[in-house]
């Protein structure tokens, strides 16, 4: 069963002279219970997306479905039924974390009790400060405040914007086992991010990028997708190891990636002939390996695609 | 009705954890309530008078007497000449020079005719035009002794006179804060109702708190009247702390029934409220919706009758007036207080006023959207 559905969501903002398109022909399918991901940098339309399929946003065309309700129709429905943490902490900051809880429970005509089994494992951990003011909380506390408020009326479909910017490592680790723990339960949950890591704890991944989606399918998957040889080449000076990796001849795509540049290279050249290349100038410590591609490194292939090359090649495969 | 009653808590208590909120809604009205009265006075006083004396005489020093003896002017200094008075007023340290010609009682006596010169400081034309005229008045008052020591007044008028004699109707004394603590009051209450309900939307909507709210199944009327009612009460209760003080600081007992006044503040209170919520309907910081509400409050007070008279605006500014809902209490509260008017004689300004809330309200809550 299909939970959520877009079909050519269109938004645009800004009047005539100004358009910005934040979404350009959106479609994709989720499935029921599934974790998806939707992953694009800042700007790329994912709010926008979110905001739309939580009725709080009407597209300028183009449909979309939340547990088979339409989000235009059937709001009120919709809004029963769907969790949503906004990317930003949305929740009263001079009410308490029980009074927030509470809060929220009652203007869903529920209760705690009701449904604490599903938000004992995170509520727990912040109950040693539910008479705290919420302002008053950490990062990590209020995100995981912001959840079990979204959670407290046992959603089916829950929407999460980019829940993990701006918390700590370890925090952002808590936060996707809590996403698995709650996945067991069978809740779908959408979850947008700007970091490419986390794109391999979802089921499946959408890419977005400036309102159009780049591709859609299983971590692995997109992986997989990706064709070219990648090298991994660093060199005691980096900088002008970059710009002689862009000026070569075979070099498809050069980038920098962490303490290496990654080199893609054009069908027909391989390691040798890169390695051949740099010994002509005078680069001192160069080491050159193969490298296993990552998601980032698909998303900046596809980003660089035309994007028509891009909607036709990637079709979804689920 | 749970939904509702539990929004009324959550609205309660953050507006009783807030101090700066709670500092706003009670200290502030009382402060202005027992201060403004006070200084902001239409009666002038102490206004600067320069005297050039170039008479020197007992009549002179009469006449000079009796304005300082009048408690309005203070006289700052005895010139001897009229270009040195008028380096007082150039330096602002005069309002009024009043020049006493030479020989002023020798005509005065001789000739039962004299004249006095007074130049007024017209910067501030208030305090001109009614120091210009009590300084006129004593001139005459003076101009009559002079004439009842001299002239031997014949028992009959030789030509009719008609006397004036007044009473002063529904506040005999003529008391300034009778009139000006009702409207004062009606100000302070506008201003908690409409700004404080504005503010508090559209903090909601800054802190994204909004956002969160509008995905709930929340009824759009429960939303609103969560928001009204909380300001309700409070307008209330700033409004019975207010008559509070006017009865204790200033002995204003209104003359009418507290109950007519409150049918009509809780009237009000709704198309106050009802101003605010759209305001804050088409602002989406606290900034904007602050000078929004301040211009407007500008126009409320100006423009209501507080100050000045009604009647004698222009037609134009008069028919603003009619669209200003402060203009409708204010009469109402002087009509209660000072003149006892009763539920049957305020009923217009009722309806009226009922009419604003319905259209404000009516208004807000159809530009209200939950999706944008």
């Amino acid at each position: 069963m299909k939970s959520v559905t877009a079909q050519d969501l269109v938004k645009t903002y800004g009047t005539k002279k100004d358009v910005v398109t934040a979404l350009n022909n959106v479609s994709f399918e989720v499935e029921q219970g599934e974790l998806f991901g939707i992953i694009g940098p800042d700007g790329a339309g994912k709010t926008s997306l979110f905001r739309i399929l939580t009725t709080l946003l009407l597209a300028d065309s183009g449909r979309a479905t939340v547990d088979n309700l339409d989000v235009v129709k059937d709001l009120k429905a919709i809004r029963k039924r769907v969790g949503y943490m906004p990317g930003r902490f949305s929740l009263y900051q001079d009410l308490t974390v029980a009074e927030n809880l509470e809060f929220f429970a009652t203007i869903f005509e529920t209760s705690i009790q009701e449904n604490y089994d599903l938000i004992k494992d995170i509520y727990q951990q912040i109950e040693p400060f539910k008479d705290r003011r919420a302002g008053k909380l950490s990062g990590g506390m209020k995100q995981k405040l912001a959840l079990s408020c979204a959670l407290i009326h046992r959603p089916g479909v829950l929407f999460l914007d980019e829940p993990t910017t701006g918390v700590d490592a370890v925090s952002r680790k808590e936060f996707w086992d809590m996403l698995k723990t709650l996945k067991r339960q069978g809740i779908t949950i959408l979850v947008s991010t700007p970091y490419m890591d986390e794109a391999s704890l979802c089921d499946r991944v959408a890419l977005i990028q400036t309102g159009n989606i780049l591709s859609i399918d299983s971590p692995a998957g997109i992986v997989d997708n990706f064709k070219p040889t990648l090298l991994a080449v660093r060199a005691n000076q980096m900088y002008p190891l970059l710009l002689d990796l862009q000026r070569y001849e075979g070099a498809r795509d050069a980038y920098a990636f962490g303490e290496y540049h990654h080199l893609v290279l054009k069908s027909g050249f391989n390691e040798a002939g890169v390695r051949s290349y740099l010994d002509r100038s005078a680069h001192e410590g160069v080491e050159i390996k193969p490298s296993r591609p990552v998601i980032e490194d698909c998303f900046i292939a596809l980003m660089k695609q035309p994007t028509g090359a891009a909607a036709d090649n990637h079709q979804p495969s689920a | 009705m749970k939904i509702l009653w539990f929004l009324l808590e959550k609205e309660f208590r953050q507006i009783f954890r807030d101090p700066g909120i709670l500092r706003v809604i009670f200290i502030m009205p009382v402060m202005q309530l027992i201060l403004l009265p006070n200084a902001a006075d239409y009666e002038i006083k102490n206004i600067h008078i320069t005297v050039v004396d170039n008479d020197h005489s007992s009549y002179s020093r009469q006449l000079i007497s009796k304005i300082t003896a009048s408690g309005y002017f203070k006289l700052e200094h005895y010139s001897t000449n009229y270009p040195g008075a008028l380096e007082d007023v150039e330096k602002d340290r005069a309002d009024l020079v009043l020049e006493i010609p030479p020989k002023f009682e020798k005509q005065l006596v001789k000739e039962d005719e004299s004249t006095v010169f007074m130049s007024v400081n017209a910067i501030n034309g208030v305090k001109a035009n009614i120091g210009g005229a009590y300084l006129q008045s004593i001139v005459e008052d003076f101009n009559r002794e002079v004439r009842l020591k001299w002239v031997q007044f014949p028992r009959f008028n030789p030509q009719p006179v008609i006397q004036v004699t007044s009473a002063n109707w529904f506040n005999p004394l003529m008391s300034y804060k009778q009139f000006m603590v009702p409207g004062i009051l009606v100000i302070l209450v506008t201003m908690v109702g409409s700004f404080l309900a504005t503010l508090n939307i559209v903090k909601e909507k800054e802190l994204g708190t909004i956002e969160q709210i509008n995905v709930t199944p929340i009824r759009k009327y429960h939303f609103i009247l969560g928001k009204l009612i909380p300001f309700w009460v409070l307008g209330l209760l700033i409004f019975t702390i207010g008559l509070l003080i006017a009865r204790v600081v200033y002995g204003i007992v209104p003359a009418g029934h507290l109950f007519v006044i409150y049918v009509f503040a809780a009237v009000y209170l709704l198309a106050i409220l009802g101003l605010g919520l759209l305001i804050s309907t088409f602002t989406a910081t606290q900034q904007q919706a602050m000078l929004i509400s301040f211009f407007l409050m500008m126009v409320f007070i100006l423009l209501s009758g507080l100050y000045t008279s009604i009647d004698s605006m222009p037609a134009w500014a008069k028919m603003i007036t009619r669209f200003n809902p402060v203009t409708y209490f204010i009469e109402v509260m002087r009509m209660v207080v000072l003149k006892g008017s009763g539920l049957r004689d305020i009923s217009g300004q009722i309806f009226t006023v009922l009419l604003f809330a319905v259209f404000l309200n009516g208004w807000a809550v159809l530009s209200y959207r939950k999706r944008a």
